[in-house]
């Protein structure tokens, strides 16, 4: 079972009290309605479904309800970070930050 | 052929000797030819396979068995091939199997990272149905429980499909108003599938809990007697020795790297851990790696890997007559001929490659089975081990021409791939050999995805099947 920090309570938690919401930094596009069938799918169905460091969300459901993002190895299931929503994509803690272009 | 055998008789000079030379030098020549077409035709993968037979058996067990063959060869690649299948599991093995049987491609490489059935194959609950509720699942799902109920004598090697019944519990009206929506969708369908009372489903399955005071009552069953269970290792063993003994290349400890493509953005072939092999098409069938060996072609497909797990029993004598799923409380049960029970959990929530999973979803699903069957609380469990499954957004499988010029992919089978190991293997062998799906996989393309025709078995099971 996984240990999950949630930023907002600030307390590593068992993953029993969370939900996890997929891929992180997702946006829906402005012009929805508009866009190609092609886009729309790309948007709504494909993922990275990354090997590796995953940038991705989970909802503390069972405590303070909110959504948040974390920074996870898929192969070890190690999380390197947890961080508010609404914050740009986070660096790789550790990783040279020239690496990430749009780091905060 | 010079077989060097005259400096040995030298010296002899007379006219007698001379006849007694040649004549050994006749059979010392034969002798060798026969080597060498001998070690020439196993070097080529072109050694008659030695038919397994009850004879066969007698034959050896009178030679201290002996004289087993190895069941498929490992050659060295060649530097290309008409066709290379990426994973060596049931599906992977089983396309080249029929690629070379039906559609006369033999020029074939099976390229596998680790060792063949290594992955879902090996991994599996072995459950075979075909009670699907979508007529695209039925079609894909009854085509391959067809080939199935032939398979051992097709690949003459025992995959043990034990057609015993799959038995899906029904704990509430919802469950009930369900089932019998799949039955009537099913027997419109031609596909067998019952309504059980529990009464009835009791005495298929003795040592089901129906009573009324149970943790998870019962109000009924559905039933699929041609449903069952196989030996997994031996499917993935029985295509490799067929695939094999039809000149198909298994290339095992080989791992692709890359994909190179040409001027034109098709398909050339694969970079391995092993250096370059060329390839005029190429079918990715890597299971829960689909999406990292199909982004090596910069195409992305919609799939989630989630860990799948499963667990075993210390060996009991016969006690457990077939399988039995409960979708409402997540558990299914089976066991297998060496008397294991076989026990199935949930996937993990979140995507990992970890081929582990957490121990809440074990416990969950134990949790289950101690209530449904009392008698196996005692039980102790032997080993458990995880999968890495490749989940789509409709729990439907994929099986598609791709943007990429002939580069094919087969994934997206999820939690219940292995049922449709022959049906999927047949019909990918087909798309590759002809370019388009075959009548009943036209409903799996990728294509779902922009039109919004999806196949919502999401919906439809609600279990890891």
């Amino acid at each position: 079972m996984l240990l999950i920090h949630c930023p907002y309570c600030g307390e590593s938690r068992s993953e029993l009290e969370f939900r996890w919401a997929g891929e992180a930094h997702i946006a829906r596009p402005e012009n929805i309605a508009e866009i190609s069938d092609e886009a729309f799918a790309e948007y709504f169905f494909i993922r990275d479904n990354t090997k590796g460091i995953a940038w991705e969300r989970w909802r503390h459901i069972h405590g303070c309800g909110r959504f948040f993002n974390t920074i996870r190895d898929t192969v070890s299931d190690k999380f390197l970070l947890s961080y508010k929503a609404g914050l740009p994509r986070q660096p790789v803690p550790g990783a040279s930050e020239t690496v990430e272009g749009d780091a905060a | 052929m010079d077989v060097g055998h005259t400096n040995k008789f030298a010296c002899v000079e007379t006219d007698a000797c001379m006849r007694r030379k040649a004549t050994i030098a006749t059979r010392l020549d034969l002798r060798f030819v026969w080597l060498h077409d001998r070690l020439f035709r196993l070097k080529e993968l072109k050694a008659d396979m030695r038919k397994y037979s009850v004879f066969a058996v007698a034959r050896e067990a009178m030679r201290s068995h002996k004289g087993w063959e190895q069941q498929w060869t490992s050659p060295e690649p060649r530097s290309s091939y008409d066709v290379i299948i990426i994973g060596a599991g049931g599906h992977g093995l089983g396309a080249a199997y029929y690629l070379a049987k039906e559609h006369g491609i033999t020029n074939v490489a099976v390229i596998e990272k680790g060792w063949l059935g290594g992955g879902n194959t090996g991994r599996n609950t072995t459950i075979i149905r075909s009670n699907y509720l979508y007529e695209e699942s039925m079609d894909i799902y009854e085509h391959s429980l067809k080939l199935w109920e032939g398979l051992s004598q097709d690949l003459n090697y025992n995959v043990m499909y034990s057609p015993r019944g799959v038995m899906m519990l029904s704990h509430n009206t919802h469950d009930m108003q369900s089932f019998k929506r799949h039955i009537n969708a099913n027997r419109l369908y031609g596909i067998d599938n019952e309504w059980l009372t529990p009464e009835e489903a009791k005495k298929f399955c003795p040592p089901l809990d129906i009573s009324k005071t149970a943790r998870y009552p019962i109000n009924g069953a559905a039933l699929q007697k041609r449903g069952g269970t196989a030996r997994h290792d031996a499917v993935a063993w029985g295509y490799a020795r067929a695939a094999s003994d039809r000149g198909v290349h298994i290339i095992q400890n080989c791992e692709v790297t890359g994909i190179r493509r040409g001027p034109n953005g098709e398909v050339t072939g694969v970079e391995t851990n092993r250096g370059f092999i060329g390839a005029r098409k190429i079918g990715v069938s890597a299971a829960g790696h689909s999406s990292v060996v199909m982004q090596m072609a910069d195409v992305r497909v919609p799939l989630t890997s989630n860990p799948l797990q499963a667990l075993v029993s210390e060996p009991l004598k016969p006690i457990f007559p077939c399988v039995v799923m409960s979708n409402t409380v997540h558990a299914y049960i089976s066991q297998s001929d060496k008397g294991e029970l076989v026990i199935g959990a949930g996937t993990d929530q979140y995507h990992s490659y970890s081929q582990t999973g957490g121990l809440q979803i074990i416990t969950h699903t134990l949790d289950a089975i101690c209530e449904l069957f009392p008698i196996f609380r005692r039980v102790k469990m032997m080993r458990q081990w995880g999968g890495i499954t490749d989940n789509t957004p409709d729990r439907s499988a994929i099986q598609s021409v791709t943007p990429v010029p002939n580069l094919f992919v087969n994934c997206g089978w999820g939690t219940g791939g292995f049922k449709a190991t022959p049906g999927s293997a047949n019909l990918f062998a087909w798309l590759i050999a002809k370019g388009e799906p075959h009548r009943l996989a036209q409903g799996l393309t990728l294509d779902r995805f922009r039109t919004g025709r999806l196949i919502d078995e999401a919906a439809a099971a609600a279990v890891a099947h």
